[in-house]
């Protein structure tokens, strides 16, 4: 860099200035004297903190002091979501969906359910949202999580015809293209979940849920978007493609609702916001409350009604349903609130260790300055 | 005639290579022979690199000759062949970017040559054809042409002198842009040519174009009339070298010797060899140590993968692609395993070569910019010529300086003299009317003076003898110079304000050495004043106010071999004398011995007085000799071939046998705070070394008088009068005195410990050491092989035991010898060289940091140099100030690129544990590319650019503050490992936490879950936050541009991340962050993990700032300056 730079001054000086004016690294043979500015002289105004015992203790204290009751709310506020889980995978031979998940063909024409009991302790008062859960899933799998076309899916009709080569080996089937192509819409979670209270007096209930709102909202309108703008009928415009091998139904046939069918089905959406970790939760159904007097979910006994369409053993997965309150952190997870007491903990006690030491080290400080 | 002409039938070949063979004006010489017209190159200069047609392939190819360029070039095709994580835009970006803006600016450099090219290859010049006068283009010059001048411009080739303009056939020229001096020169035509230069008919025999500006052999073949040829010697003082400028004279012609590439200029346009900075060093190894982490995480990652895949193969959801199921399984290790290598390799990101060549370029224009380093007296500052090694000026461990001009002032002051051994000193207030003032006369003598006839002879002798120009300031012309003698000398230009002459109030002299100006002038405090020189004809005012007249006949150049000068010159009477000048060692074997003891006595006492002496001594000729020396010398000038020993011989043999008269006495100033600074440098840690050429009692009272020894400093002597003590053989003695010494320095010492404080300046006794050349030289080169090695080491031992060592009587080549002999010493200190000469030279090239003295002796020093200043004491400044905070600025920024890099690296490194494997990255590729060239680049820039730990004022006075980061202590293993040690905490905290949050996605309060891209953008917030905090953290001086740049940049990492994921990217394959950021945002438990982790990341940082303050001996002193506040700054402007 420096060389080149070299060069040019001590050549070509003698035919302009230029040569010299060129000539960067400072390296210049004008005589002028430097300029007296403060950012050249390196004299800026500058703040120059010094962090000492002195200055940090305060905001050690502080620290402390603002952690502890965030860390004991959050704390607090997870403990009060109420949450509850059930397997269904049926592994145990005792599960009621063991034969099944034994059982299971991707061929198989007719559907096969089976229908978990189980209790809820307490009543869930607010609105319960419902979650189905996968583990050893790997849904963060790179060729997995590459195998999709955004571009089919925000409406491209090109793309709907041709899709991408990341769709690979989902991308085509008999020579069709694949709508929606690609390994995270083929492997689309289908088991279909219902619940159904059973009143203590032995009448079954079924709890409604809704399936709307569960996706984010500019994924359902803005990233994912049906083929062929203004035609409503899903069925044309979705001519000439094909499902998913594993799906049963094509994507037009998803939900009955049009605002709810095709590529802006939430479900799907659902599905494809790729997990972050193998062990996930997706939000399935939300269980709206109704009145003001009853709880969403009283206590007392349910069943869930699983139509078990997907197989997880092959990769020694799980599935779960659960059901859950929210709050305004989310759902429930201690980790915020441990983590945060025991950090201001942690300040506020060094806080006192500090204070300890400053005040020794001021002492000794004095005596040096005494002795001298 | 035909010997000659068979000669160069035969000798052709060979002669070829020695020399090449002009013909003046392209004219056959004889003018009946075939010319031949021979092939040299034409007159364009070509000094750009590139045409438009191979800049993209030769600029990519030097580019890519850089292992760090290669490196990314291959990660790149890497990216593009194997199927990779992160697409080949990832790294290929900031790849191409790099190579973009250094190829624009070289690109732009290059077309700047091009256009300065241009100009001068299209220049139009007078070429003389056939006695008419041709404009044409400067590129077609040819080797021959006779090319015509005129005043002011510039010489289109190299010339050879043939006509002038001004009567006396000499011309003025400027080297200003050759080699920076901008005092006139005198040229000279070839003596007796044609006045008509269309009848001339000659050829030019000279030696093959070389690159030193002051030498030129050459001979001259004149044909006239077919007699034998007449044959003139051609110097240095014939040629016109391209790049100067001609000036006082009207116009020239000149006969083209070399032309375009071959010029001397053209040949002088070599760099340097490429200094490399410790720092630089300390880079590669922890690069070495960050490409085994790379490797090992890719390795590791790669058999994992494997040992996962052998259970969860292929799952039905996630099924391989065709083209994957049949790749040969150890094809696939290999790019999975290069895979990884492109996940990881952001760990060592290109970005950082652009920031530390950023840091050097910038920061180095602070030394330029520096009014500390103006001086009034020459109008410059600091000269930077490389900013390669600005950091280096922060770890120097040794300085060698030059004595003259370096350490004093190179500005002459004549005190007094000794004439037949009695004492002359000019005294202020002198009653007596000569303004002579006899003091103490020689010892044991009654004061006396000498007699009146030695007298004026002495002071006739330091008129005449000598190399000076009269400079009339009121005259336009410039009148005389008696020589061309400016090898490598600048001028000493001396203004006077004449005692004696008032109408000669203003009287300039310009001379090849400010000693020759200090002596003329002395003499004209005594009455006798040089006047000038006319046509060969020395002028001087004698004491009577008459003007005498000498005919100077020939001058016996001084060089540094002979260490002396001489005229000879014929008076009114016909009388032809010899007057010399010189070192006493090199006139006092010279002289007839009888005088030398009374001289001696004065000349040792004023050298340890610290003056300059010289010995002058003369010597009657008489017509049979003068007529053979005369013979001899032009003899010896004729010689094509070894010149310059022909003439040495002749010099000799014509000193011998001279009456010496006297001695002169010159007091050569120390440069300011010299003393103060030694002492400045010695409190730093660095040990000073004197090398000089100077003998040894004027250096060692230079030494005193810098402090460098002082009152109670023991002095261990290893010179030829040591040596020759004793009566024993050299070998022996100095077998035995090395002993002795290293038991007294080395062994007797209380054991010094290594590391920081080194701690010689407590341990009572000081040692000095002195050695001279030619002990130096027996040391160096003892006669048993074995020897050597042990003197060696003995020497070294000794040398570093001692507080400072002088070196005198040091040839140049022996300055840069004992500064390999350091430098390659154990522990490879950080040598500096500082020196103002030509003689200085190698001893720059040689050490670590090249130190140029802006001085009166040239610009061969600062031309040579790393870094230029104009006076010694800058030094103090710019390695206790500048060099500290540069060395404290690079090494923080090294530490701080490496461990931002592992803590943006680890968490995706980490996720590979729980993706399978399978390379998927964590962050998005935006980010990728981005985090190192937008989000975290600008604040350690500006950093690396502004940061005072401690302020500039508290460096210069407290000098010990330098020794903390000696031995480039802040970049040993220890820290490098603290650093790394921090960045993995920060990348485990950062993914660990986020990864416990993610034990339940469903983080809004709407019940909705994140995905991955969610994960990865939490991580990669909470990753730019901590890292530019912890860069504030770091900062203790914090200036506008700091704030701009540090807040600055996490609201461009907010806005980029909020514009990034607000659109649908048309040429986007997956739209991974749309509107991952704003519902991150609007989720509360991710910004309190935000928040959570930062502050648990940056918590034992400030809890180590906070209990590493109070340590250490200058703590509370700088605790005390350090907090400048804006009012205190205020007040002190």
């Amino acid at each position: 860099m420096m060389a080149s730079s070299y060069k040019d001054e001590d050549g070509h000086i003698t035919v302009s200035g230029s040569g010299a004016a060129a000539g960067g690294g400072g390296g210049s043979l004008r005589s002028k004297k430097p300029e007296n500015t403060a950012f050249k002289q390196q004299r800026l105004p500058a703040w120059q903190p010094i962090l000492t015992a002195g200055t940090v203790l305060p905001a050690f204290f502080i620290i402390g002091l603002m952690f502890i009751p965030i860390g004991i709310g959050l704390y607090v506020t997870s403990n009060n979501i109420k949450e509850f889980e059930v397997d269904y995978t049926g592994v145990e031979m005792s599960s009621p969906c063991f034969t099944c998940s034994q059982n299971f063909s991707w061929n198989s024409t007719k559907p096969c359910t089976c229908s978990v009991p189980f209790h809820l302790d307490q009543p869930y008062e607010s609105n319960v949202f419902m979650y189905y859960g996968l583990s050893n899933f790997y849904q963060n799998h790179r060729r997995y999580v590459k195998s999709r076309d955004d571009s089919q899916l925000n409406g491209n009709e090109e793309s709907l015809r041709k899709p991408s080569k990341e769709c690979e080996p989902y991308a085509k089937s008999n020579n069709k293209p694949i709508a929606p192509c690609g390994a995270i819409a083929n492997s689309m979670f289908n088991d279909s979940l219902e619940l159904i209270y059973i009143d203590p007096n032995g009448t079954k209930v079924q709890i409604p849920l809704t399936a709307t709102g569960i996706a984010w909202w500019t994924d359902k309108h803005v990233k994912f978007r049906n083929p062929g703008a203004e035609n409503t009928n899903l069925t044309v415009v979705f001519q000439g493609t094909t499902r998913p091998v594993n799906w049963r139904r094509p994507v037009f046939q998803l939900d009955s609702d049009p605002d709810n069918n095709g590529f802006i089905n939430e479900d799907f959406i659902v599905w494809m916001r790729t997990a972050a970790l193998p062990t996930f939760r997706k939000l399935y159904r939300i269980i709206q409350r109704r009145s003001n007097v009853h709880p969403t979910l009283p206590r007392g006994n349910y069943t869930l009604e699983v139509v078990y369409n997907y197989p997880v053993r092959s990769f020694e997965g799980r599935k779960r349903m659960i059901l859950s309150t929210i709050s305004w952190m989310g759902g429930k997870n201690p980790f915020l609130g441990i983590a945060y007491v025991s950090v201001g903990s942690v300040c506020f006690l060094l806080g006192v260790l500090l204070l300890i030491i400053h005040h020794k080290y001021g002492n000794r400080n004095n005596a040096a300055e005494i002795s001298h | 005639m035909l010997r000659r002409r068979l000669n160069r039938l035969f000798g052709g070949d060979e002669g070829r290579v020695h020399s090449r063979t002009i013909y003046v004006g392209h004219k056959s010489c004889p003018p009946n022979e075939a010319y031949i017209p021979p092939k040299f190159c034409d007159n364009r200069i070509v000094s750009s690199k590139y045409t438009v047609w191979n800049f993209l392939p030769k600029n990519l190819f030097e580019q890519f000759r850089r292992i760090a360029n290669f490196y990314f070039l291959i990660i790149f095709l890497v990216q593009v062949i194997v199927d990779t994580p992160t697409s080949p835009v990832t790294s290929g970006l900031p790849l191409f970017f790099v190579i973009t803006v250094t190829a624009v600016k070289q690109g732009y450099e290059d077309w700047l040559r091009h256009k300065a090219d241009r100009e001068v290859n299209e220049y139009r010049v007078s070429v003389l054809e056939d006695g008419r006068r041709i404009r044409k283009m400067s590129a077609k010059i040819k080797v021959g042409d006779i090319v015509e001048v005129e005043e002011d411009e510039t010489f289109p080739c190299d010339l050879i002198l043939l006509q002038s303009s001004r009567d006396d056939g000499t011309c003025f020229v400027t080297t200003a842009s050759l080699d920076g001096e901008s005092n006139h020169k005198t040229h000279y035509t070839v003596a007796d040519l044609e006045s008509d230069l269309q009848y001339l008919s000659a050829t030019i025999e000279c030696e093959q174009p070389q690159p030193d500006l002051y030498k030129f052999v050459g001979r001259m073949h004149i044909y006239r009339n077919s007699q034998e040829p007449d044959v003139r010697s051609l110097g240095p003082e014939n040629l016109l070298l391209k790049g100067a400028n001609l000036k006082n004279t009207q116009k020239i012609c000149g006969v083209a010797v070399y032309t375009g590439m071959e010029t001397k200029m053209a040949l002088n346009y070599q760099g340097k060899s490429q200094k490399r900075s410790a720092v630089e060093k300390s880079i590669n190894a922890f690069l070495l140590v960050y490409l085994f982490i790379l490797v090992s995480k890719a390795l590791v990652c790669t058999t994992l993968k494997y040992v996962w895949q052998s259970k969860h193969d292929e799952t039905w959801y996630n099924e391989k692609t065709q083209k994957e199921k049949e790749t040969n399984q150890y094809l696939k290790m290999f790019t999975d395993f290069l895979s990884f290598m492109v996940l990881f390799n952001f760990i060592i990101p290109v970005s950082m070569y652009v920031t530390v060549e950023m840091q050097k370029f910038l920061g180095s224009f602070f030394i330029t910019w520096d009014k500390d380093f103006f001086d009034p007296e020459i109008q410059e500052g600091a000269l930077v010529n490389t900013s390669d090694l600005n950091e280096e000026l922060g770890q120097v461990e040794y300085i060698f300086t030059d004595k003259t001009g370096t350490l004093t002032q190179n500005n002459m002051e004549f005190i007094e003299c000794c004439i037949d051994g009695f004492q002359y000193k000019h005294g202020d207030g002198s009653s007596e009317l000569d303004g002579f003032c006899v003091t103490d006369g020689p010892v044991n003598k009654i004061q006396q003076k000498a007699g009146r006839e030695r007298e004026e002879l002495f002071l006739r002798a330091l008129c005449l003898c000598h190399t000076v120009q009269v400079k009339e300031s009121t005259k336009q012309r410039q009148d005389q110079n008696d020589q061309f003698d400016q090898i490598d000398q600048v001028d000493g230009l001396g203004l006077d304000h004449g005692f004696l002459d008032p109408p000669q109030k203003e009287m300039g002299f310009i001379a090849s050495s400010p000693d020759e100006i200090a002596l003329v002038k002395g003499a004209m405090r005594y009455g006798f004043t040089f006047l000038g020189l006319e046509s060969k004809n020395m002028k001087i005012l004698n004491r009577n106010k008459d003007v005498e007249t000498y005919e100077l006949l020939h001058v016996l150049n001084f060089d540094p071999v002979r260490r002396r000068m001489s005229v000879m010159v014929r008076s009114k009477t016909g009388d032809i004398l010899l007057f010399c000048k010189g070192a006493d060692s090199s006139i006092f074997p010279q002289v007839r011995q009888e005088e030398v003891e009374r001289i001696r006595m004065h000349v040792e006492r004023n050298a340890t007085e610290g003056y300059r002496t010289l010995c002058v001594a003369y010597k009657h000729l008489s017509a049979q000799e003068y007529a053979r020396a005369d013979a001899d010398l032009r003899e010896a000038r004729l010689a094509l071939q070894d010149r310059e020993e022909k003439l040495m011989a002749v010099y000799n043999r014509v000193e011998t046998d001279m009456i010496l008269i006297g001695a002169t006495a010159v007091e050569d100033q120390l440069q300011d705070e010299a003393a103060q600074t030694m002492e400045a440098l010695q409190g730093a840690g660095m040990k000073v070394w004197v090398l000089t050429g100077d003998k040894m009692e004027t250096a060692k009272s230079t030494c005193y008088a810098c402090g460098l020894f002082k009152k109670n400093t023991e002095l261990l002597e290893l010179t030829l009068r040591t040596l020759e003590d004793g009566g024993r053989s050299r070998e022996e003695r100095l077998h035995d005195l090395l002993l002795e010494y290293h038991k007294k320095a080395v062994q007797d010492a209380p054991p010094v410990k290594l590391g920081i404080t080194r701690s010689w300046s407590v341990a009572g006794h000081d040692y000095g050491f002195i050695i001279d050349g030619a002990s130096l030289s027996m040391v160096l080169s003892s006669s048993s092989e074995p020897n050597s090695r042990r003197y060696k080491n003995l020497f070294l031992q000794i040398c570093q035991n001692c507080t400072s060592v002088l070196c005198c009587r040091m040839a140049p080549l022996q300055k840069a010898q004992i500064v390999k002999l350091v430098k390659n010493s154990k522990g490879n200190p950080i040598t500096l060289s500082i020196g103002d000469g030509a003689n200085d030279v190698s001893m720059i090239l040689e050490a670590h940091v090249g130190i140029g003295i802006k001085g009166k002796e040239g610009r061969q020093a600062v031309k040579n140099s790393d870094y230029a200043i104009p006076k010694l004491k800058h030094l103090k400044k710019l390695l206790l100030a500048h060099g500290h905070l540069y060395y404290v600025r690079i090494a923080h920024l090294v530490q701080y690129f490496f461990y931002k890099n592992l803590c943006f690296i680890l968490p995706q490194f980490l996720y590979q544990f729980f993706c399978g494997y399978s390379q998927q990255p964590l962050y998005d590729a935006a980010y990728l590319t981005m985090y190192n060239i937008c989000f975290t680049s600008m604040p350690i820039l500006a950093y690396s650019l502004l940061e005072q730990h401690i302020c500039i004022e508290v460096l210069l006075e407290h000098s010990t503050l330098y020794r903390d980061i000696a031995k480039n202590a802040m970049l040993r293993w220890k820290l490098f490992l603290y650093w790394t040690a921090l960045g993995i905490f920060h990348g485990l905290v950062f993914f660990f936490g986020v990864r416990f949050l993610f034990s339940n996605p469903a983080l809004q309060d709407n019940g909705q879950v994140f995905g991955n891209w969610s994960y990865g953008t939490i991580v990669f917030t909470v990753l730019v936050f901590t890292v530019t905090l912890k860069l504030a953290l770091d900062t203790r001086h914090w200036t506008w541009i700091n704030h701009f740049v540090i807040w600055g940049s996490l609201a461009f990492y907010v806005f980029f991340s909020f514009f990034w994921g607000g659109i649908i990217w048309p040429f986007l394959k997956h739209q991974r962050l749309y509107f991952v950021f704003a519902n991150m945002l609007s989720s509360v438990s991710a910004w309190l993990v935000i928040i959570l982790l930062i502050l648990l990341s940056l918590l034992p940082e400030i809890l180590l700032v906070v209990l590493r303050k109070p340590r250490g001996p200058h703590a509370r002193q700088i605790a005390a300056v350090t907090p400048l506040s804006y009012k205190h700054l205020k007040e002190r402007e």
